[in-house]
C-alpha cells in the first residue's frame, strides 16, 4: 500500500483521572474505509476529536499528509481536507441544498457592480454538480432540507465535504438515524468516495453497516486499539468479541 | 366515505397548487379582503386621504417590526424596544431642546438630535445581543430586563415627566413641517401640489385634500427596502437564516455567530429608534412612552407576515403586510363606529390564524416533497 495519509501516534487524552484514549497509534492509507469500532466510552469519539482538532491530545501527533496538525484550530485542520460529518450533520434545515453546501463560504456576485449579493444560481449549479459527481438524485434541488429525507440529507453533508475538497471525511454513526434502504444509500456514498480515493472513517455501531464497506477494522476498548483486522480476517463474531473484550488477544492485537 | 377514495383521486379533488398559494400568501390576501370589506361597509373608508392615513398610522409598528423579524429569524425575541422607541424619542427632543435654548440653528439642532436619538437606540440593542450572544442569556429574558431598564432610562430624561417640556414654538413648528408634511399633495377639483398645500386653500378644499406621499410613510418605505435587501440578498441576510436553522450549524460552517447577533440585535434597536424619531417628529413631543402599546403589535405584524417564532422562516415584507393588516383593522373598526377595544380581540384572532396556517402550509410542503 501507498503511504499513510493520516497517521496519528500514541495519542492519549484524558479527562482528570479518566484516561479516555490511551497510547493510541492509527494508520490512514488513500482510499481505504476504516471502521472505528467499540462500546459505548470506548474511546472512538474522542480519538476522533484529538485528530479533527476539537481536542488536544495530551500525548502523542497527528500528521496528515506529513504535516503535523496535532492541536490545531478545528477550521485548520478542516481546512487541510479532513472534514468531519457528524451525527447532527450540521445542516440548515430551513434552507435548500445550495445554500447548505455553501455554508458560511457563500459565493456572491456584484449587483449594478456594486453591492456584493448572494450568487443564488451559482450555488444551485454547484450544487447540482457535486449531487451529480456522487450519484445523487434529488427530487428538487430548490427544496428545503427540512423536507428531504435523512439520507437525502447526509448525502448533501457528504456532498458539501466533496464540493470542498474533502482529502479525508469522518463520519460519526452516519446511518443510525436512517431507514434500511436509506442505509444502503449511505453506504452505497461511502464506496464513491473511495472510488474517489478518499479514505473515510467510520463511527459505527452497526456491524452489518461495517462489514458491508469497511476494508479494515479497528477496535477500541477501554481507550486502546485492541484490534487492528482486515476486512478478510474480520467476521462479526470475532469483532464483537474484541468489542466485549472476550476475544482470545492472539496476532490481531495492534499493540 | 372517505376510505374508499383512492389516493389519485384525492389529489384531483383539491389542487395542492391552488393550496399552497393560499397558504403562502394568504396575509395579502386577507389584507386585501379587509380593505374591500372596510370599503363596501364604511362610509369615508375608500379615499386617498384616509389610506394615506392608514400608511403613516403603520409606519411605527412597521419600523419596530422591521428590526424584530431579524431577530425572531435568529429564533430570539425583543421585549424591550417598545421603551427603545420612547428613550429615543426623549433623547432627541432634549437634544433638540437644548441645543436650540443655547442659540444654535434649529437645523443643526435638530440634525444632532437625531443623530444622537438613533445612536441610543444602539446601546440597548447592543447590551441585547452580548447579552444573548456571548453570555447566553435566554433573549426573552434579557430584553425584558431590557424592558425595565430603558423604560426607567427615559423617564429619567423627562425627569418622570410624560413628555420632554420646553420644545420651543420655532423647534415644534419645524418638526411638524417633516412628521407631518408631505412630498406630493392632491387636493380633489384642483389637482397635484408639490411640498406644501397652497396657503391661499379654502376650508373646504384643506379638509378634502390628501397626503400621497407623507415624509414618514417615505422614510419608513426607504427604511423596508434598505432591510428587505440586506435579508434577502446579501450574505448577512443569508447568515440570519442560517443561525435562525442551526445556530450549530452556523459556528461549524464559520460564521461568527456571536458578532452577528450582536449586530442583529443593535439593528433591532435601530428600527426602533428611527421609530422613536419618526414618533417626535408627528406629534411634537418627546414621550417615553412613545412604542410601549406597539411592541406587542410589532411583535403581531411579524407573526401575522409568516416569520417562525422558532426562527429561520419569515421576511420583511410580511412584516410590513402584517403591520398594514393591524393598521387597516384599527382604522376600519373606528370608521365602521365598533368599539375599538374589539381590535384587541380581532388582532389576536388573526396572530392565532396566522400561526395555524403557517404550521398547515409547513405540513404541506412535507407532504409534496414526499410525492
Amino acid at each position: 500500500m501507498s503511504e499513510a495519509i493520516l497517521t496519528a501516534r500514541g495519542i492519549s487524552k484524558f479527562f482528570g483521572g479518566l484516561t479516555a484514549v490511551d497510547r493510541v497509534d492509527l494508520d490512514i492509507y488513500p482510499g481505504e474505509v476504516v471502521a472505528l469500532l467499540g462500546d459505548n466510552g470506548a474511546g472512538k469519539s474522542t480519538l476522533i476529536k484529538c485528530i479533527s482538532g476539537v481536542y488536544r491530545p495530551e500525548h502523542g501527533a497527528v500528521t496528515f499528509n506529513s504535516v503535523d496538525i496535532t492541536a490545531h484550530a478545528p477550521a485548520d485542520i478542516r481546512s487541510r481536507g479532513i472534514e468531519t460529518i457528524y451525527q447532527d450533520l450540521a445542516l440548515a434545515e430551513n434552507l435548500d441544498v445550495g445554500a447548505n453546501v455553501f455554508l458560511g463560504k457563500e459565493k456572491t456576485k456584484r449587483l449594478f457592480g456594486l453591492i456584493p449579493v448572494t450568487d443564488d444560481a451559482f450555488m444551485q449549479a454547484e450544487a447540482a454538480q457535486a449531487l451529480d459527481k456522487l450519484d445523487i438524485k434529488m427530487p428538487s434541488l430548490r427544496q428545503k432540507l427540512v423536507n428531504l429525507s435523512g439520507g437525502q440529507r447526509q448525502a448533501v453533508a457528504i456532498a458539501r465535504a466533496m464540493y470542498w475538497q474533502a482529502r479525508l471525511v469522518i463520519m460519526d454513526e452516519p446511518t443510525a438515524a436512517l431507514g434500511v434502504p436509506e442505509q444502503r444509500r449511505v453506504l452505497d456514498l461511502i464506496r464513491s468516495l473511495r472510488q474517489q480515493n478518499i479514505p473515510v472513517i467510520l463511527i459505527s455501531h452497526t456491524l452489518q453497516d461495517v462489514m458491508a464497506v469497511a476494508d479494515r477494522m479497528v477496535v477500541m476498548r477501554r481507550g486502546r486499539v485492541v484490534a487492528n483486522l482486515p476486512r478478510q480476517a474480520a467476521t462479526e463474531e470475532l469483532i464483537v468479541g474484541h468489542i466485549v473484550g472476550s476475544a482470545a488477544v492472539g496476532g490481531n492485537d495492534a499493540n | 366515505m372517505a376510505s374508499k377514495i383512492q389516493a389519485g383521486e384525492r389529489r384531483a379533488v383539491v389542487n395542492p397548487r391552488l393550496i399552497e398559494f393560499l397558504t403562502k400568501s394568504w396575509s395579502y390576501l386577507f389584507l386585501l379582503g379587509l380593505v374591500i370589506y372596510f370599503s363596501l361597509t364604511g362610509t369615508g373608508f375608500f379615499s386617498v386621504r384616509n389610506f394615506s392615513s392608514i400608511l403613516t398610522t403603520s409606519t411605527l409598528i412597521m419600523l419596530m417590526a422591521i428590526g424584530q423579524t431579524y431577530v425572531v429569524i435568529t429564533a430570539g425575541i425583543d421585549l424591550s424596544i417598545g421603551w427603545t422607541v420612547g428613550l429615543s424619542s426623549v433623547t432627541t427632543a432634549r437634544v433638540m431642546r437644548d441645543l436650540a435654548e443655547t442659540g444654535n440653528d434649529v437645523a443643526f439642532a435638530m440634525l444632532a438630535g437625531v443623530f444622537a436619538g438613533l445612536l441610543v437606540a444602539l446601546i440597548p440593542g447592543f447590551i441585547n445581543g452580548v447579552l444573548v450572544a456571548r453570555i447566553k442569556v435566554p433573549p426573552f429574558i434579557a430584553t425584558l430586563g431590557m424592558f425595565g431598564i430603558v423604560r426607567g432610562a427615559a423617564f429619567l430624561l423627562t425627569d418622570g415627566q410624560q413628555v420632554v417640556r420646553g420644545l420651543s414654538s420655532e423647534l415644534r413648528e419645524a418638526l411638524r413641517l417633516i412628521g407631518n408634511g408631505s412630498l406630493l399633495y392632491y387636493i380633489p377639483e384642483r389637482g397635484f401640489e408639490w411640498l406644501a398645500l397652497p396657503p391661499d386653500l379654502p376650508a373646504a378644499q384643506l379638509r378634502t385634500a390628501a397626503q400621497l406621499l407623507p415624509y414618514p410613510v417615505i422614510i419608513t418605505a426607504l427604511v423596508v427596502l434598505v432591510f428587505a435587501f440586506i435579508l434577502a440578498r446579501t450574505k448577512f441576510g443569508r447568515h440570519t437564516y442560517v443561525i435562525g436553522g442551526s445556530e450549530e450549524a452556523a459556528r461549524r460552517s464559520g460564521i461568527n455567530v456571536d458578532r452577528h447577533l450582536i449586530i442583529i440585535y443593535a439593528i433591532c434597536g435601530f428600527t426602533a429608534g428611527i421609530a422613536g424619531v419618526l414618533h417626535l417628529f408627528r406629534f411634537t413631543a418627546g414621550a417615553p412612552q412613545a412604542g410601549e402599546a406597539a411592541l406587542l403589535s410589532s411583535v403581531a405584524a411579524v407573526v401575522i407576515g409568516g416569520t417562525d417564532l422558532f426562527g429561520g422562516e419569515g421576511d420583511i415584507m410580511g412584516a410590513v403586510v402584517g403591520a398594514l393588516i393591524i393598521a387597516v383593522l384599527q382604522t376600519g373598526l373606528v370608521i365602521l363606529n365598533i368599539d375599538s377595544i374589539w381590535q384587541f380581540i380581532v388582532v389576536g384572532v388573526v396572530i392565532i390564524v396566522a400561526v395555524l396556517v403557517n404550521q398547515a402550509q409547513e405540513a404541506l410542503e412535507k407532504l409534496q416533497a414526499n410525492v
